[in-house]
């Protein structure tokens, strides 16, 4: 294993605080329980939105905290959901009385730890759920979609709502139909290294790749022979389409997210094969966003989301954001 | 059972569960994502660490200190689930009393009813609930009956040992390894797994105590 690291069990606890003293002034790092804050006080009457998960999805969740988006990010160990008594603390800091609303990417994990952090919390609260990926079947029986890249998209889009008054209702109602418009697809060349296994996570030959991939290197659809990159994405986009049925000329929002390993000159690449693509198939893309949002660790590998947008999405998505990942507007 | 009963069986599984943790991490990464061992063995240092803590406490105290350190120190599925199986034991009734076998097994069996509920999978999904649930359903039955206790022991056992071996060739329809489809069979579930291990190394204790 080749990494910067001092000592494993030093690991969160030392990206957490380089985290702190490089964005301090946007946000505050907050030791035992973890969670990260922002620097500022909730203001009275705005409904705060909290998230978290595993780390090692750097920027997401911690990146993510800041005017027009989060008001608390509560990271685990790496790939592990992260404990009731953080969403506890971190909703008791930043709660100025409109409530709180926790979004949790559906991994049982999380979604457990979340439950408990709510039910510990006397104050108002409400969760919504994220389950964008189109690689796994939904089902009421089974745990259903995993929620990966869209995570992002729903915490931006209802962090505008809840910045400019939005109910904790509204918010949820919002966050509800992001989720639902939203539609992801990833595909992985490598795989990824857990810091305390300090081993890859997956075996995957030179000339293989991962289909349909989630976003702790756990399998996905099916193992394939590497493709040229049309013919990927092409792939990508086809289950994403499938799923979402956008109508001809309907208004999206095409995300190329990169799993941490992969440059930004290959995303570009995805995304102009995924522009080819989706007009041939008369679907207009009016907002993008291509980086590194939702990563894997230094996984290689890329997820396409595609976002149905309708005039409340637009407007939120356009509206201002200060995180240490996302800044726009302001 | 005592406080010192718990420090001294968590010592026991420590050495069990790292005796057998490279098998469960492969395991593990072959249908989830690895994170599984790391869990178990954080929480298991954490509980015996814990001992000069609350080895003086009465059982329900000692058993809710170490409910918040399991579900505050290690995260995931893993925290979430054991840590409610010690929050829901604590709260048996009667735990100032002395605690007999009978009482041990109805505080096993309203620990595992309340992981059931937590994490909502029954049996065939293919996690730990596979081993867990029918370990409490043999537990209830002892309870009531008049099986020699040592018998009943090692008659668990074996119903854990099947059910992880049976959790091989099942869809999982909970928990990471759902996201794989037909590719979750032939693999046992690291959790099952872990579980089994534990409740062997329990029993085989007292079977030989």
């Amino acid at each position: 294993m080749k990494k910067f690291i001092n000592n494993v069990d030093d690991f969160l606890k030392e990206s957490l605080n380089g985290f702190g003293k490089a964005h301090s002034e946007i946000i505050k790092v907050n030791f035992e329980p973890n969670f990260i804050s922002r620097k500022t006080k909730t203001k009275e009457g705005k409904v705060s939105l909290i998230s978290g998960g595993g780390s090692g999805h750097e920027p997401m969740h911690g990146g993510f905290v800041g005017h027009g988006m989060l008001d608390a990010a509560c990271p685990g160990f790496v790939f592990s959901a992260p404990t009731p008594d953080q969403m506890q603390a971190a909703a008791e800091h930043v709660d100025s009385g409109a409530g709180v609303l926790f979004i949790v990417k559906n991994y049982s994990g999380d979604i457990m730890n979340f439950q408990m952090g709510a039910e510990m919390y006397s104050g108002k609260n409400d969760s919504i759920i994220t389950n964008d990926d189109v690689a796994v079947e939904d089902s009421t029986f089974t745990t259903g979609r995993r929620g990966v890249a869209a995570t992002v998209l729903v915490e931006k889009i209802v962090g505008s709502l809840a910045e400019n008054g939005g109910s904790l209702e509204e918010c949820k109602k919002l966050g509800e139909k992001v989720n639902k418009n939203s539609g992801t697809m990833g595909v992985a060349f490598t795989s990824c290294t857990v810091p305390a296994a300090g081993k890859p996570t997956f075996d995957i030959g030179n000339d293989e790749m991962e289909f349909g991939v989630g976003i702790h290197g756990e399998p996905g659809r099916k193992r394939e022979k590497i493709q040229p990159s049309k013919t990927i994405v092409k792939n990508m986009l086809e289950a994403i389409l499938d799923d979402l049925k956008p109508q001809k000329n309907e208004k999206t929002l095409l995300f190329v997210n990169g799993m941490g390993g992969t440059p930004l000159t290959e995303l570009y690449l995805v995304y102009d094969d995924a522009c080819e693509i989706l007009k041939s198939k008369g679907i207009e893309i009016t907002r993008s966003l291509v980086g590194n949002y939702c990563t894997s660790l230094e996984m290689q590998g890329a997820s396409i989301t595609l976002l149905k947008c309708d005039e409340e999405i637009l407007k939120n998505w356009d509206a201002p954001v200060h995180t240490a990942a996302m800044r726009w507007g302001m | 059972m005592s406080v010192n009963f718990l420090i001294s069986q968590a010592k026991n599984i420590q050495i069990v569960i790292d005796q057998n943790a490279a098998e469960i991490e492969a395991l593990d990464q072959n249908i989830g994502d690895g994170d599984h061992i790391f869990n178990v063995q954080r929480g298991l240092k954490l509980v015996v660490e814990l001992e000069d803590d609350i080895k003086n406490l009465p059982l329900q105290k000692g058993l809710n200190m170490i409910a918040m350190k399991v579900l505050s120190g290690i995260g995931g599925s893993s925290g979430a689930l054991f840590g409610t199986f010690f929050m829901s034991m604590a709260k048996t009734p009667d735990l100032d009393k002395d605690i007999d076998f009978k009482k041990a097994c109805e505080m096993v069996i309203t620990g595992i009813n309340a992981m059931k509920e937590r994490g909502k999978a029954d049996v065939g999904e293919k996690t730990m609930m596979d081993v867990l649930i029918p370990v409490s359903e043999k537990l209830n039955e002892l309870k009531s009956g008049n099986t020699d206790m040592k018998e009943g022991l090692s008659e668990i056992t074996k119903i854990a040992e099947d059910r992880m071996l049976a959790t091989k060739d099942m869809l999982a329809t909970k928990g990471r390894a759902s996201f794989l489809g037909e590719r979750a069979k032939g693999h046992i579930d690291p959790g099952a797994r872990s579980s089994q291990l534990i409740i062997d190394t329990i029993c085989k204790s007292l079977i030989n105590k």
